[in-house]
């Protein structure tokens, strides 16, 4: 899931201000934001208090499905219009991926409400841990289901680099190094390890990503 | 033409010092030590941006190295650069002469004094390795041919005394296979593990240059424990330096006894004064070595 922290509250008021902004609509998503208990109906109505404590009404909130999604978003803020039109701005409690689909279905200016700072897995509760950065080239298939370009700081595919001291990372000093650990596995399961991993084509992984499903197939590629 | 490397074929045992570049354009220090190992040493390593600090460029102050009579070895690291400026880097380095390279990783920025900056690591020291070996042959990564391929001499590192020492190794052996001719390793304080390492990598057809750090304080000790990846002094030896009446002194002799074990058993040793290049003849001198 996408994992999203609270933001700095004085750049928030301050976006506000700059808007001169004394009404406002508050979006939530009820989906990563919601587990990560940052865009939930809890984290909304702090956000809402914090507001009115600072002199601004709050016009009303949802909780957008999937926030991301545009089309729901579109339908969502169509179903709140009368509170959206009558706010000056509209202060979105989702990753920066939902913020944008806030901002193409609204007249109004829209804010972000929170960071939003990597693709996370979920340890337990409320503990989040980055394993992959979607690079578009997996090569788990070779490390033994240890991500090298997301766990290993500096995302080398051949490793471990200079710094690894007494099976420890040189970066993270409490934690095992990387490919210390996919070695370890690799061998446990009587695997060998490929004898060097190829530079990353990072044009797999061109800005901005885009896929349409709905278009024909390239030939061999996708289906099993 | 590389001196190191000519020598080093010879089988015959090299010396290498190693110079920081300036925080600044100030090279007059930089200079002084250069004159003052260089005349000891087949080579001098000048280093990248190290401990992820901002210094001037490597290459160009290997340049000014080569102008001032010495021959350089250019430490180029992963972390500053994408394989476009790494390999253009190279090509710089060849056409100005510069024979000799170290290719590392590089320290993490997070460590350094611009902990701002994005780390790049577009590729890692084993790629950059097989690249340079690519520019020898005069192709880039990219599989097109040059117009005037490179003439490197190509260096990497080596840890021997880091466990585990079989992934070590197997690293190691990854950058031989990448194209490396000649390691050089962190400073060595275990003559095993050393020689262990020369045992494996020997046969390969790559030399081993061996580290010497000098330790000039308890307080240097401690710091390096603290802050220089890749290394930790033994307490043994900071006990010896934290009893002698002279610590600088002490320090000297350590270094003195560590140039002649590795006499025995590398190919060269890599010297690494920290602060104290004045000593460094006596000691090469005193291990019978000029
Ligand atoms: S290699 Fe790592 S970052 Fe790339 S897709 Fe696989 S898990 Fe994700
Ligand atoms: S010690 Fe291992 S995990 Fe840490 S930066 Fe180096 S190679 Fe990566």
């Amino acid at each position: 899931m996408i994992i999203t922290k609270p933001r700095d509250w004085t750049r928030i008021l301050g976006n506000l201000d700059e808007v001169g902004a004394k009404r406002v609509f508050i979006m939530g998503c009820g989906q990563c934001a919601s587990v990560a208990g940052t865009g939930d109906e809890k984290a909304i109505l702090q956000a809402k208090a914090a507001l009115e404590q600072s002199g601004r009404e709050v016009t009303g909130w949802a909780i957008g499905e999937v926030a991301c999604h545009l089309a729901a978003m579109r339908l969502e803020t169509r179903k709140r219009h009368g509170e959206i039109e009558s706010a000056d701005a509209v202060l979105v409690l989702t990753c920066g991926s939902g913020v944008q689909t806030v901002a193409d279905s609204v007249d109004k200016p829209v804010f972000p409400g929170l960071e939003s700072v990597f693709l996370g897995n979920v340890i337990r509760h409320g503990v989040f841990e980055e394993r992959c950065q979607m690079c578009g080239d997996c090569v788990l298939d070779l490390t033994a289901g240890i991500c090298p370009v997301t766990t290993c700081p500096k995302g080398l595919l051949n490793g471990p680099c200079g710094g690894m001291w007494a099976g420890k990372c040189e970066v993270l000093t409490d934690r095992e190094c990387t490919h210390v650990r996919i070695q370890r596995r690799l061998a446990e399961q009587g695997r060998t390890r490929v004898a060097e991993i190829p530079a990353k084509d990072f044009s797999k992984k061109l800005k901005p990503g885009s896929i349409n499903m709905r278009a024909p197939k390239d030939e061999g590629e996708g289906k099993p | 033409m590389s001196r190191l490397k000519d020598t080093l074929a010879r089988g015959e045992f090299v010396v290498t010092g190693e110079v920081a570049p300036p925080v600044g354009t100030d090279v007059a220090a930089m200079r002084r030590s250069a004159e003052t190992l260089g005349p000891h040493c087949h080579a001098l390593n000048v280093t990248d941006n190290q401990a992820a600090t901002l210094h001037l460029a490597s290459l160009g102050a290997c340049r000014l190295v080569l102008e001032w009579g010495f021959e350089p070895v250019f430490q180029q690291t992963c972390r500053d650069r994408n394989r476009l400026a790494l390999q253009s880097d190279l090509l710089a380095a060849s056409a100005l002469g510069i024979t000799n390279v170290l290719l590392l990783t590089g320290d993490d920025p997070r460590w350094g004094d611009h902990p701002e900056a994005k780390a790049v690591f577009d590729i890692d020291s084993t790629q950059l390795v097989r690249a340079a070996a690519g520019l020898n042959a005069g192709r880039d990564m990219h599989g097109d041919e040059l117009t005037g391929a490179t003439d490197l001499f190509i260096g990497a590192a080596v840890f021997p005394e880091a466990e585990p020492w079989d992934i070590q190794l197997a690293r190691a052996v990854q950058k031989v296979d990448a194209g490396v001719e000649f390691f050089q390793t962190q400073a060595i304080f275990d003559t095993d593990a050393l020689e262990r390492a020369v045992a494996a990598l020997r046969p390969r057809g790559v030399k081993v240059i061996a580290g010497v750090i000098l330790l000039r304080s308890v307080r240097t000790i401690d710091f390096i424990n603290e802050r220089v990846a890749g290394l930790m002094v033994p307490e043994a030896v900071r006990e010896r330096v934290a009893g002698a009446a002279d610590p600088k002194e002490e320090a000297v002799a350590l270094a003195i006894e560590q140039v002649r074990a590795i006499r025995g058993i590398a190919d060269g040793v890599h010297i690494m004064p920290l602060g104290l290049d004045g000593v460094v003849p006596r000691i090469l001198a005193e291990a019978g070595l000029t």
